[in-house]
């Protein structure tokens, strides 16, 4: 080797060599600022997207200020709009979604970890999280065609019948039996969140430390035991952040509350009436908007719907980020 | 065990039982949703297949026909968006998990991301709308694409990270003392070693971009004729389901129930062909 | 005896009946006073050590005495991480390769490295030999079969894998695959090659051939090796560094260094009173 590179030390090879060097400093140099560039498109694009929103919102926002957010107004022709029915409808349909997710989900994810045979486990939490992937227009085409009569045909008669009566909680369970309205999508919308929050839990719950768990059987514990007293409380933020993902899901989703909610521009207590949703009211209106307030209006819902969204789902990051850096530091 | 404490114990095996069973009827309920919506489907969707979907076009209300045009927008602004979306999503990736993997814009970064991530898609047609649309004056396929593309970035980004995060340090550290630039290193080791999980993910992403409606509806808009004019506005499957989902014709509900049909067996093909890509490279690095 | 005496007894080192004294000629690589900073902590302290030419040198030591940390100085590979600093000069054949100007490539293509876990590229066999020269070097397609021939047959794996060059090189045992990359850093003609740990996760035999072929290899390179087992270090090495917590407490002969250590930290080690 001393003998072939004594040969070699020719200025042809060093100059060779530099100029190899150069060429890839220069080429490094290239990759890197290209890559930061695609990272910094990723942080424009966000910005981007609320930022355009709120420009094309403006002109709602000036005419009607603060009182775009209470008013129930939705005028096309007198070009008077307010967002309070959307908002009512939007938050209401994901708070029936998280009141019968949750539960589920931590059903779902106790019986995944703590209670289904190991043959089980693989087969029963692939099949769960199908359900995330079926996409939102076919809970719709299914809500609409199949869910909705059963709901008119059935369920609303005998919630009027039974629930309905009964002093104050009877008035959110009285309407037509249509089988649209903001229980239905309520209902479908924790179909499609279920998969998300189980999912969470059920990974967070695998990564409680055995040991900790071994100690409480030891001390004779029950299962159900263990899971409420250690499981939970140990993965608490990360539990949070689940709920709060699936909550920024049901907020924003689209198609399934459009087909089910009935699109009606106004604000009941009961449950069983059709209303609207932020989501639903734009994806409806929007290429029928013929004036520029009303299409200011819907992307000035649309900007309020990011908002929220975007606080919602910080809130799950930082929650979900807690139990990791909890978990880094054991 | 004295009577109280026994009558305690047996109090709380009780509770336990319970509740262990109640979580199986947890599971149970999720897995009857799904079942059944899945059966409907594609029980329903079967028997409104004919051959004519693939040929005719999307019909005037009332009357029947096929979905060719939308099929074909459909597969347009989809090939389109992966080709827009996953280069800067892996070139993204890239960036966060060999150069800001432990610096503050790199969590900044993944931060965003996910939250795009999650986003809901009908604000990110709003955002092709203003940014697009309303700047070219008219509906285009092309901003159909773009809609799409910005719903396949993040989850590009996302698998990038992590599929090049898990390629043990030592291979990078035995690339690199070769001599050989950190940029070849990327590309011609590094990518191939995380391939199969990317592809993954791109695949996760076109099953995603499959369904998705809210952000078709006010860029690429529809089109009841067909065309391959990408700057005209396009017909796609989700959309004209919504349309004639909506409406009050038979033989619309028909072809509605035909596009669900075709979406959802897309859409399974790729999940289960994204487990095998997995479930393959998982045997063969063991 | 010891077992380390009995090791030196049955030398796999040709030339270790030489009994080679500290290398009177310029060392091929040298650390003057090399401080190692990770995050503040002083990991290395005041090195000074000389690496033989075409000689195997060992750094011994227990756990975290930085006898990674130093070899993997000599080719800067700590570069790529944060929050690492290195003060002082690491000299190969007189210039400081620590000095921001050496250029890094350069250095790479004089000084290979091999790691503890065998990490072939996911390429076929040839493709991983070639992928390094294929950087420096525009061989026709005969050059190229001839320097991967060549560099399979130094990392004595040629005759296990030239019917099935184009098969992918994570269907390698693990020995092989070690071998593999011994070849691949071979392949590159360097003048200093660095092993850390490399056996250390291959089964006794595999380990054999590799100590085997560490032996025959020295003959054209200079060889730094880091190995927790001192048995290996005794049967492969001409020269010995003890590390301990970041110093260099003794460097020798081997032989010497086993048999009678100046320093009693050394001695405890070797007898095994801490490791």
């Amino acid at each position: 080797m001393a003998a072939d590179s004594a040969t070699l030390a020719l200025p042809a090879a060093v100059i060779d060599a530099k100029r190899r060097n150069a060429r890839d400093s220069r080429a490094d140099s290239l990759f890197r600022w290209g890559v930061a560039a695609a990272g910094m498109f990723v942080l424009l694009a966000l910005a981007g997207a609320a930022l355009s929103m709120l420009w094309g919102g403006r002109e709602a926002f000036s005419t009607f200020g603060v009182n775009f957010l209470f008013s129930t107004d939705w005028d096309a022709v007198n070009h008077k709009f307010g967002a309070l029915v959307p908002i009512y409808g939007t938050l209401v349909t994901a708070l029936i979604a998280m009141l019968i997710a949750v539960p589920v989900s931590f059903g779902i994810a106790l019986f995944l970890t703590e209670v289904a045979p190991n043959w089980m486990r693989g087969p029963v939490g692939a099949a769960i999280e199908l359900l995330a992937g079926i996409p939102s227009i076919i809970y719709g085409m299914w809500g609409l065609f199949v869910f909705v009569p059963i709901m008119g045909e059935y369920v609303t008669p005998w919630l009027n019948d039974y629930i309905g009566t009964w002093p104050v909680i009877g008035a959110l369970f009285r309407g037509p039996p249509l089988g649209i309205g903001m229980l239905t999508a309520g209902i479908v919308l924790a179909i499609m969140v279920i998969p998300f929050i189980s999912s969470v839990m059920r990974e967070v719950f695998l990564t409680v430390p055995t040991r900790l768990k071994e100690s409480a059987y030891a001390l004779g514990s029950t299962t159900w035991e263990v899971v409420w007293d250690i499981v939970l409380p140990y993965t608490r933020s990360a539990v949070i952040g689940g709920i709060f993902l699936g909550l920024g899901r049901a907020l924003g989703e689209t198609m399934a509350v459009t087909f089910v909610l009935g699109n009606a521009h106004q604000l009941s207590a009961s449950l069983l009436e059709p209303g609207n949703s932020i989501a639903a009211t734009i994806a409806n209106e929007f290429t029928e908007a013929d004036s520029e307030i009303y299409r200011s209006s819907l992307i000035a819902l649309g900007f309020l719907l990011f908002v929220v969204t975007f606080i919602v789902l910080s809130v799950a990051k930082l929650m979900l980020n807690r139990l990791s850096r909890q978990e880094g530091a054991t | 065990m004295s009577a109280i404490s026994e009558r305690l114990y047996r109090r709380r095996r009780v509770i336990n039982g319970f509740n262990l069973i109640v979580s199986g009827f947890c599971a149970a309920f999720g897995l009857f949703w799904l079942i059944w919506i899945l059966w409907t489907t594609l029980r329903t969707g079967l028997a409104a297949m004919k051959p004519a979907l693939f040929y005719e076009m999307t019909p005037p209300p009332g009357s029947d026909g096929g979905l060719a045009n939308a099929l074909f927008g459909s597969l347009v602004m989809s090939v389109a968006a992966i080709l827009i979306g996953t280069p800067i999503g892996i070139a993204a990736g890239t960036y966060l998990a060999e150069f800001a993997k432990k610096k503050a814009i790199g969590e900044v970064i993944r931060f965003v991301n996910d939250i795009l991530l999650s986003a809901p898609s009908i604000v990110l047609g709003l955002f092709v709308y203003t940014l697009v649309v309303r700047q070219v004056g008219h509906f285009s396929g092309y901003a159909g694409a773009l809609a799409l593309a910005l719903i396949v970035l993040p989850v590009v980004v996302r698998t990038t990270d992590e599929m090049l995060q898990l390629v043990p340090s030592q291979m990078r550290e035995a690339a690199l003392s070769l001599g050989v630039p950190q940029w070849k290193v990327t590309m011609q080791v590094l990518y191939r070693s995380a391939l199969p999980g990317i592809m993954t993910g791109v695949l996760l992403a076109l099953a995603r971009i499959s369904g998705e409606t809210a952000p078709l509806l006010f860029t690429a808009l529809n089109n009841q004729y067909w065309t391959h004019d990408l700057s005209s506005p396009m017909a796609s499957v989700p959309v004209v389901i919504f349309q004639y989902a909506m409406s009050p014709y038979e033989s619309w509900h028909a072809l509605a129930w035909a596009g669900a049909f075709v979406v959802t067996v897309f859409v399974l093909l790729l999940s289960i062909l994204s487990r095998a890509i997995l479930l393959r490279n998982k045997v063969s690095n063991d | 005896m010891t077992d380390i005496q009995f090791a030196l007894s049955t030398p796999l080192v040709s030339a270790a009946a030489a009994a080679p004294t500290v290398a009177s000629e310029a060392p091929k690589m040298a650390a003057r006073n090399l401080d190692f900073f990770y995050n503040g902590f002083r990991a290395l302290k005041s090195v000074n050590l000389d690496i033989a030419e075409k000689r195997v040198t060992a750094l011994i030591g227990p756990s975290g005495c930085g006898k990674s940390t130093l070899l993997r100085i000599f080719n800067r590979i700590y570069s790529i991480y944060p929050k690492l600093d290195a003060k002082g000069e690491v000299l190969l054949d007189g210039e400081n390769i620590l000095d921001a100007k050496y250029p890094l490539n350069r250095l790479r293509s004089k000084v290979g490295m091999v790691f503890q876990k065998p990490v072939p590229f996911p390429m076929s066999i040839y493709d991983n030999i070639a992928y390094g020269i294929r950087h420096y070097e525009k061989l026709s397609r005969a050059d190229m079969d001839a320097r991967v021939e060549e560099a399979l047959r130094q990392g004595a794996l040629w005759d296990e894998v030239k019917d099935k060059m184009r098969q992918s090189a994570l269907g390698l045992s693990g020995g092989q695959q070690q071998r593999l990359c011994i070849a691949r850093a071979v392949a590159l003609k360097p003048e200093v090659i660095l092993l850390d740990e490399p056996t250390s996760a291959l089964d006794p035999i595999a380990t054999g051939k590799i100590e085997q072929l560490v032996a025959e290899l020295k003959d054209h390179y200079t060889i730094a090796i880091v190995t927790h087992n001192m048995q290996q270090a005794a049967r492969c090495s001409d020269f010995t560094a003890f590390m301990y917590l970041g110093e260099l407490i003794e460097f020798g002969a081997t032989e010497i260094l086993f048999t009678k250590p100046t320093k009693k930290q050394t001695e405890d080690y070797i007898t095994g009173r801490f490791g």
